[in-house]
């Protein structure tokens, strides 16, 4: 009984984990840049493109390939920034809206054009495949490199934003940019840099997501709704409260399926209204 | 130069409209109603290679008359979108056939169309057994879920397996499946030992695994939408180390479809499932589909049961073209099609004159390894399987 | 155009029908003789227009962000492809009991959704529609889950004019019951309660100074959209006597909103314009273009249309209008 209860509450956390992972790249550009970019999974699905790519036809090993996608995504994140998202900084979320559904459409037609519709494969090194043992209990040994990589992410992030001074010439830009600039910070560079480290985290997130969510053209919008979940019920501006909702969402929603499957398909949504009832301006609202 | 540019394309188009209609009298149209776009793109793709194949292998002229095919894409599950394409595919470009439908509800919401119209229509994947029946015209060369749902059940039962445990994807064919499944293994004597219905977009198999893994059946029955669920299940399934515990891996072959089968990996060695068609299926015939299909797209192509059935259908409209003599008319072109027999890929199909679906063999396959990649190894059958209902 | 609110005289918008208004309704009524073949498809964008005006109803006006519209829209066709299925399918009643279902949903859930800013309103309605799509899956011995509801049989408008499969009364019918309901809303947004809703959007803090209920408004004015919605989705289902489980999904809800931001928001025309514009271009592109790449060039015509002009296609065609009469004179 407790040992379900110990597995229920490991693979809640890995799942959340996983939540926040793909999510998390949202997390910085519309938490911290108050840009809606649905273009997001375009940039994960880049990323998974890049790791599969790299890993079949150049045989890189999967955890070179995971920084390779983050290069890419970042990169290509920093052009478009750089050409044309940075036109829209000013202009209403509906028009930001609009354009990045565009940029999504684009991508997904794109992908099908050069990789086709069908599943693509990756293959993830033995010992992260099957379980280990620790204290007489098995954990999924995927799953436990997915809550480390969380760690060591969330860690990274929390440093760079809240200790750094990049972090602080960050919040500075996005509070108010005319002051930023007068003091001195290049709000230019700080935005193009912000928003490459959002695509890059974004193609992490899809290299590391193909194991459990698959790859195909069709991944930017259908795993939106989780982007969306992870950036926006938590709470814009920081870091804790994406995680925390990804956390809270992943334990409930895989306690509900495990005990009462029959109603499974209903908790993470049900949970997510509780959730904003109870924290209208998210779990950790830096800006209400 | 724009301006000259633009009556330039005028010219030419009014040109090609001149001589389309001239050439109306000649040509067999062929309207495909297929869902080219979004989540179930790669059906799609694999129907629209099997009939663009049929037509390359064979010419595209039969009884003197050129046979045009026209796709278009209803973006998904649509069904206004479907009703409304097949209405304009048989009003403004009138076509003589409407095939393609990889999808229930898409078929469903056409049918009133094609019975009205009198076009004979060609089901080339939906599964759900209820579609030809409301229509007169309309036939089906696929298959449906309960006729390769059934074979597994019985070869589960003949083969010592009496506890199960059944996952199936909450929506209809989901549903369909686990109800065939249930039916012919508890009236043979087996037990279901538990179910689930799992969340029919859901990226997290885990807690359901758990649940089977904590049962201890002897075999788990599954039937999920073939592509990233069946991926994750798969991989869960090994991760949680349900084979070493003895669990065996049993369902209709949608979720090893040969087109995703690479994508699952090794994870899916020794999955056993029943379907109608294996890319590994040993015939002369299959031999040659496979090689024009691969020398047509490409080495690491696979064609799955989707584009057999897209290719078979397309022989379905030939030989019904050359028995009319090129002159279509959808009384007569469903007459000649009940009834009629089909030398396939998969082994000899028919279609039931009575019910004008189709009749096959259904064969138990095992997921093997050979020279390095996956495929549905056949080793049992059972021939002539009609829809059980 | 806040600032110059203060310099103007307060009264009521002036209600005379514009020239081009008047231009734009002949033309859907030219259309029906000079594109017989493309009936059906008018009527889709018909009946997708008044969704999108339904959406613009609480975006434009109130400012309500919404990722769920479809929720009511799914709600009043299943309310009216029951009906049919059940034996009553009279039109009109039929039109009229999807608008009142979804009212009642609409008002039950706009409590939940006014309450919270705008990300939250957005997860909110986002929640609602998944919860919704995922019970009509559920109830499939009544909804017909994924396979549809099929069976719908309709009776003859007014006892005279069948539903035909060209779309003859499908586009007629759709055209009548958007004409009408947009003679309606066209006045209720011009009428205090649209102004106070207009003062909601714009400062929101402001308007219980000048002793307007805001959240009675936001309610009201969901429940009147939710109920617009819902007589969309009646009609849908009505003129395609089907109804998919796709009517209460997520893509259907994202796509609305797309259509309406393109069209522009805030203006009741822009839902209308954007379902023309995107739906003709879908309908082109994927017929002659490509139908396996046509969202490659409408995904180009959005990203164009944001660049060129802010606020969707009427904000853009506005502002090069005055800049056109303001450099003649």
């Amino acid at each position: 009984m407790v040992a379900h209860l110990i597995g229920v509450l490991f693979d809640g956390i890995s799942y959340g984990s996983l939540l926040f992972l793909i999510g998390v790249g949202l997390a910085v550009t519309l938490g911290l840049m108050n840009f809606v970019n649905l273009a997001h999974g375009a940039f994960a699905m880049l990323g998974g493109y890049s790791t599969v790519l790299v890993m079949s036809r150049y045989g890189v090993p999967f955890f070179l390939a995971l920084p390779v996608a983050f290069v890419v995504s970042a990169a290509v994140g920093a052009l478009l920034e750089r050409t044309l998202y940075r036109r829209l900084y000013r202009a209403s979320h509906l028009d930001q809206v609009l354009f990045s559904i565009g940029l999504t459409f684009m991508a997904i037609s794109a992908a099908t054009f050069v990789w086709g519709p069908t599943q693509q494969p990756v293959r993830v090194p033995s010992f992260l495949q099957g379980q280990v043992q620790i204290f007489g209990l098995d954990f999924g040994a995927y799953r436990l490199f997915l809550i480390g990589v969380v760690v060591v992410i969330t860690l990274a992030l929390g440093y760079l934003v809240e200790r750094t001074r990049f972090g602080a010439q960050i919040r500075a830009a996005v509070d108010n940019q005319q002051v930023s600039a007068g003091l001195g910070i290049n709000v230019d560079r700080i935005f193009c840099l912000t928003f490459a480290l959002g695509s890059g985290l974004a193609g992490l997130g899809g290299g590391l997501g193909i194991e459990v969510l698959g790859l195909d053209p069709t991944f930017p919008l259908k795993y939106i709704v989780y982007f969306l979940l992870v950036a926006a019920v938590g709470g814009a501006g920081t870091i804790s409260g994406p995680l925390a909702t990804a956390l809270i969402l992943g334990v409930f929603d895989v306690a509900g399926k495990y005990y009462v499957p029959e109603i499974g398909a209903f908790v993470i949504y049900a949970l997510m209204i509780v959730l904003l009832i109870l924290f209208p301006s998210g779990l950790f609202g830096r800006r209400a | 130069m724009i301006t000259r540019g633009i009556l330039a394309t005028a010219v030419a188009s009014a040109v090609a409209f001149g001589a389309s209609h001239a050439e109306a009298q000649n040509t067999i149209k062929v309207g495909a109603v297929l869902e080219v776009t979004g989540p179930f793109a790669s059906l799609a793709k694999q129907m629209t290679n099997g009939m663009q194949l049929y037509m390359k292998q064979h010419g595209d002229t039969v009884a003197g008359k050129r046979i045009e095919l026209i796709i278009r894409d209803t973006t998904g599950a649509q069904p206004d979108i479907a009703r409304r394409l097949t209405q304009e595919l048989i009003a403004r470009d009138n076509v003589d056939f409407i095939v393609g439908f990889a999808l229930t509800p898409n078929a469903l919401a056409a049918a009133p169309v094609v019975t009205e119209a009198k076009k004979p229509t060609i089901i080339m994947n939906a599964a759900t057994s209820v579609i030809v029946s409301r229509s007169p015209y309309m036939t089906r060369v696929s298959m449906t879920l309960p006729q390769v749902t059934a074979p597994i059940a019985e070869w589960a039962l003949k083969n010592n397996i009496k506890k199960v445990f059944t996952l199936v994807a909450d929506y209809g064919p989901g549903l369909d499946s686990e109800a065939t499944f249930k039916k012919t293994f508890t009236a043979g004597g087996g037990q279901i030992v538990g179910e689930v219905r799992t969340p029919f977009t859901n990226p997290d198999f885990g807690p359901f695994i758990q649940r089977i893994k904590d049962a201890a059946p002897e075999a788990t029955f599954i039937f999920l939408p073939a592509g990233e669920q069946a991926i994750a299940f798969m991989k869960g399934f090994q991760e949680r180390g349900l084979p070493q515990a003895g669990i065996r891996l049993i369902g209709p072959g949608d979720v090893v479809e040969d087109d995703v089968l690479e994508a699952i990996g090794d994870v899916a060695l020794g999955a056993i499932t029943s379907h109608h068609y294996s890319m590994a299926h040993e015939s002369p015939q299959n031999a040659a589909y496979v090689k024009a299909y691969t020398d047509a797209y490409g080495a690491t192509a696979r064609p799955a049961f989707t584009s057999v059935a897209a290719y078979d259908g397309m022989a379905m409209i030939y030989e019904v073209a050359r028995r009319l003599n090129g002159v279509i008319d959808g009384d007569k072109a469903m007459e000649i099609i009940k009834g009629m027999k089909i030398d396939s890929a998969r082994g000899a199909i028919s279609i039931d004159p009575e019910t004008r679906d189709v009749i096959q063999t259904v064969y138990v396959r095992r997921v093997e390894k050979k020279n390095g990649r996956l495929f549905n190894v056949e080793f049992d059958k059972i021939a002539d399987v009609k829809d059980p209902k | 155009m806040p600032d110059d609110v203060a310099t103007r005289p307060v009264r009521l918008p002036d209600d005379r029908w514009h020239p081009l208004e008047i231009v734009f309704w002949l033309g859907l009524v030219t259309a029906f003789f000079l594109f017989p073949g493309y009936r059906v498809l008018g009527s889709q964008i018909l009946i997708t227009g008044l969704f999108a005006v339904s959406l613009d109803l609480i975006l434009g006006y109130a400012g309500i962000v919404s990722l769920g519209h479809a929720a009511f829209f799914g709600v009043g066709a299943y309310t009216a492809g029951l009906l049919a299925v059940y034996g009553w399918g009279e039109p009109i009643t039929g039109l009229f009991a999807g608008a009142a279902t979804a009212a009642i949903v609409g008002y039950g859930t706009s409590f939940l959704v006014v309450r919270g800013h705008d990300l939250a309103r957005l997860m909110m309605t986002l929640g609602i529609g998944f919860l919704l799509f995922e019970a009509a899956n559920k109830a499939a011995f009544v909804t017909g889950g994924v396979d549809g509801l099929s069976g719908v049989v309709m009776w003859k408008l007014f006892g005279v004019f069948t539903f035909d499969f060209a779309g003859r009364t499908a586009y007629l019918y759709s055209l009548a019951v958007l004409f009408i309901l947009f003679v309606v809303l066209r006045r209720v947004v011009a009428s205090p309660f649209g102004l106070s809703l207009i003062g909601i959007r714009e400062r929101s803090r402001r308007i219980p100074a000048i002793g307007a209920p805001l959240r009675q408004r936001e309610v009201a004015i969901f429940t009147i959209s939710a109920a617009v919605a819902g007589m969309a989705g009646a009609l849908l289902a009505q003129t395609t006597q089907f109804v998919g489980l796709d009517v209460l999904s997520f893509s259907r809800s994202a796509e609305v909103l797309i259509i309406l931001i393109l069209g522009g928001a805030g203006r009741l025309y822009g839902g209308l314009i954007g379902a023309v514009v995107y739906m003709v271009a879908q309908d082109i592109l994927s017929t002659y273009i490509s139908a396996a790449y046509w969202r490659f060039w409408i995904g180009l015509l959005l990203v164009a249309i944001v660049l060129v002009a802010h606020g969707g296609i009427l904000d853009g065609a506005t502002a090069i209008y005055r800049r056109l009469t303001r450099g003649r004179s």
